[in-house]
């Protein structure tokens, strides 16, 4: 019974294709499963913006929007509406072309990074074997498209937030692709499939989800940062920073164009949410093995759901970082933690197992983040601010 | 390719065959449909690269040549290197000469045309040249053997001929990055030291 | 430590969030058109010309002085005076505004001509939620519009409203005292005329 729940989409897929022509069955497998990837994550962008609205109402002590539907749950409608209905209005000296290919380019590449993600049981769109290299080559392409939605619009103050949000991502892709080896080194293998499948096993109660170890914790919280620097989210919102420079690359995008770049972005935070669950939390895999009746898509979407709350959670506490306090971050502090974890993941691999390799690992994690956290901060030297008042 | 479906472990119904996914697979060198549009949007995206006026619309055409090439590389089912043109020429190449541009000229469209008076000539050679090319490579040693069976070569594969017989090379290419990050650090420095 | 901040303000949000569900006076929000907050005693918006009593036009106190017309530093009043009169609270007999307009897109609510005026007929009123759909007309407010009784201003301006009662009843009583004084005066000084003051006052 079980099995079937779980299989359910997957035999769903394969009754459907049946009814077709053999030549075509594998195209129509694909479109298939790629509607239903647009079509599911589509509607969990419009349930994010609403429970990112209500959440960051709560966790700031007032009500979300509240109007619209009971509880204020149908506004993502009212939202789409007004995104839709408003005037596209495009800038007379813009670049017609390069300014609407670029939310299209966004939206793309976005949505090409699902291809990969294991969603359940059975259930990736595509095997790749080089999935996780896939994955980010299709997420360094969302650099392109900014770069071409700031410089279409002809306006220095948008190409000033374009050329801020390309060197943020840049920067903060090395920390994120070095987190992923670390896994890659573990499992031996670039697909995602396989990843999710070393994942899936237990000792006792306990899985083996690579969070669980120090090296995996150490990754995991560098790839979260890492993903929320690339997918421009608050704390790292400073090239759409809203108070700032307006709204940085889409000043000059109204309507549905606007649209598709909200879309996007947080299309593209989900998309790294699914690979940090397939990393790291073991994508579809139950955390105790007598929770594994549950189906695994549901798992997957339940991991999926927690880590959108965290987001939304340290969007709503940390203040946006300065544009060199980000560089600096990425630079001085993330990347030697990365390199840092590639050794921790080579001795943790050397080590028999035991107590002692999570000792020499856990202190190869906490040490150096000690001192490495001293070090940058004694090097600005911080200090209570005293103020000189005139007489 | 892309929209092979691999068979998903034991849930494959009985009417579609490993050997009709094989069939799915072409032979290289053989002109079919995927292989002809990636190839013409190679071909088209280079072409617009060099006759656009505009240098930002190049380098966006020559991104979308670098994408047909990608896609060639994953039509011959050389996934590690497909995917890896993608993530350093998409997304590294063309930022940096993007950067290049903006920080020099200011992408101002250029005042005289592109083509140059003397066309008609300069055609006429390219077209010879091409030919004599053509003739050359078709009659050459290299293109009489028969293709040989496609290796199946794995990111493993890769990895253990860079860590043990291209060891070398990967050190000395790892070298010169270095040195070119660090002299690119210096020169930046030193530019923020002369404007203090 | 580095990122002991972090954790600590991480603490205090979810601290809110799982609050505002547990405790409700966490939540300061007042639903607008269902909740409103009342407003302050000095809260004031445009004017509104005060009438004593049930008859909007007979108890208006307005008696078409003008002076807040000239007064008013946007120049949005305009009077038009009667050309005959009527008995105000005192019984005396004044003119009235025929025509009292007050161009509210103008008006910035300065109050000048509520402090200028000696008959406290002109005040501020409240309400905010004015909006029209027509730029001119609709906002260009005539003597019915502007007429609230002296309740409504007693429920907007409480301390206010009592003040300037007290005050005209007090002139009121004054007043009284005076008119009897003078007919005491009169009937005590020529007794010639007394006869014929005391069948005129009797």
């Amino acid at each position: 019974m079980t099995e079937t729940l779980d299989q359910i989409f997957v035999t769903l897929n394969h009754w459907l294709v049946a009814h077709l022509p053999v030549q075509t069955q594998p195209i129509f497998a694909a479109i298939l499963s790629v509607v239903s990837i647009i079509v599911v994550f589509a509607s969990l962008f419009a349930m994010t913006t609403i429970l990112e609205r209500k959440g960051l109402g709560r966790f700031q002590n007032r009500y979300g929007p509240n109007r619209v539907g009971p509880y204020g749950l149908l506004q993502p409608l009212a939202d789409g509406l007004k995104s839709l209905t408003k005037e596209d209005i495009v800038p007379r000296s813009a670049d017609k072309v390069v300014h609407l290919l670029a939310p299209l380019v966004l939206v793309v590449a976005a949505f090409l990074g699902y291809a990969v993600l294991p969603i359940g049981r059975n259930m990736v769109a595509v095997n790749l074997d080089a999935g996780v290299l896939y994955f980010f080559a299709a997420g360094s392409i969302v650099e392109l498209s900014i770069f071409m939605a700031g410089w279409s619009s002809r306006n220095k103050y948008s190409l000033l937030g374009a050329m801020r949000a390309i060197a943020q991502m840049i920067s903060y892709e090395i920390p994120l692709i070095l987190s992923a080896i670390a896994v890659i080194m573990t499992v031996g293998s670039l697909s995602a499939v396989a990843i999710v499948e070393a994942q899936a096993a237990y000792t006792g109660i306990w899985p083996h989800w690579f969070v669980f170890t120090p090296w995996g914790f150490a990754g995991f919280v560098l790839f979260m940062i890492a993903g929320t620097a690339e997918s421009n989210r608050s704390p790292f919102d400073l090239p759409e920073g809203e108070s700032e420079i307006i709204a940085g690359y889409y000043i000059e995008y109204s309507g549905f164009k606007f649209a598709l770049f909200f879309l996007g972005e947080y299309i593209g935070m989900f998309a790294i949410s699914g690979m940090a669950i397939t990393l790291f939390l073991g994508g579809w895999s139950a955390p105790f093995p007598f929770l594994s009746w549950i189906p695994s898509y549901l798992w997957f979407f339940a991991k999926l759901f927690a880590l959108i709350a965290m987001f939304i959670w340290v969007r709503s506490t940390l203040p946006r970082l300065r544009m060199d306090q980000l560089m600096s971050f990425a630079w001085k502090f993330m990347l030697p933690m990365a390199l840092l974890n590639l050794v921790n993941v080579a001795v943790w691999r050397f080590l028999p197992s035991g107590l002692s390799r999570w000792l020499v690992c856990a202190v190869l994690v906490i040490v150096p983040y000690i001192l490495l956290g001293r070090g940058l901060v004694q090097s600005k030297k911080l200090e209570k601010r005293v103020y000189r008042f005139a007489d | 390719m892309l929209l092979d479906v691999r068979p998903l472990t034991n849930t494959m119904p009985s009417n579609v065959t490993i050997e009709r996914l094989d069939q799915l697979k072409d032979v290289p060198g053989e002109v079919t449909l995927p292989f002809f549009i990636l190839s013409v949007l190679t071909i088209l995206g280079a072409a617009a690269a060099l006759t656009l006026r505009n240098l930002v619309h190049c380098v966006l055409a020559l991104m979308l040549a670098f994408v047909g090439l990608a896609g060639l590389y994953l039509h011959l089912d050389a996934q590690f290197i497909g995917f890896a043109q993608i993530l350093v020429y998409i997304g590294a190449v063309a930022i940096l000469i993007v950067f290049a541009i903006l920080l020099t000229r200011g992408g101002e469209s250029p005042s005289q045309s592109i083509v140059s008076p003397s066309w008609a000539i300069s055609s006429v050679v390219s077209v010879i040249v091409f030919g004599v090319l053509a003739w050359t490579i078709r009659s050459s040693a290299t293109t009489r053997h028969s293709i040989p069976p496609q290796p199946e070569v794995t990111v493993k594969q890769i990895g253990d001929a860079l860590m043990s017989r291209f060891a070398l090379p990967l050190e000395v290419i790892g070298l010169l990055l270095t040195a070119a990050l660090v002299g690119a650090v210096t020169i930046a420095m030193q530019d923020k030291q002369e404007m203090k | 430590m580095l990122g002991e901040g972090i954790v600590k303000g991480l603490a205090e949000t979810a601290r809110n969030f799982f609050g505002s569900y547990v405790s409700k006076d966490r939540l300061t929000t007042v639903q607008f058109p269902e909740e409103r907050l009342p407003q302050a005693e000095a809260a004031r918006n445009f004017p509104f010309l005060v009438y004593d009593g049930d008859d909007w036009q007979d108890g208006l106190r307005c008696v078409a002085c003008q002076i807040c017309e000239k007064e008013c530093p946007p120049k949005c009043i305009f009077i038009e005076k009667s050309k005959d009169k009527k008995p105000d609270y005192l019984g005396k007999a004044q003119f009235f505004p025929a025509v009292f307009n007050i161009d509210v897109s103008v008006c910035m609510s300065c109050q000048i001509c509520v402090e200028v005026c000696p008959f406290d007929a002109i005040e501020m009123d409240t309400a905010f939620e004015l909006s029209t759909d027509n730029r001119f007309d609709g906002l260009l407010w005539r003597k019915a519009q502007l007429a609230k009784s002296n309740d409504y201003f007693h429920i907007i301006h409480p301390v206010g409203a009592t003040e300037v009662d007290e005050r005209l009843t007090e002139a009121k009583v004054k007043a009284e005292a005076r008119a009897r004084a003078a007919a005491e005066a009169k009937s005590s000084a020529s007794p010639i005329l007394q006869t014929s003051a005391g069948s005129h006052t009797s």
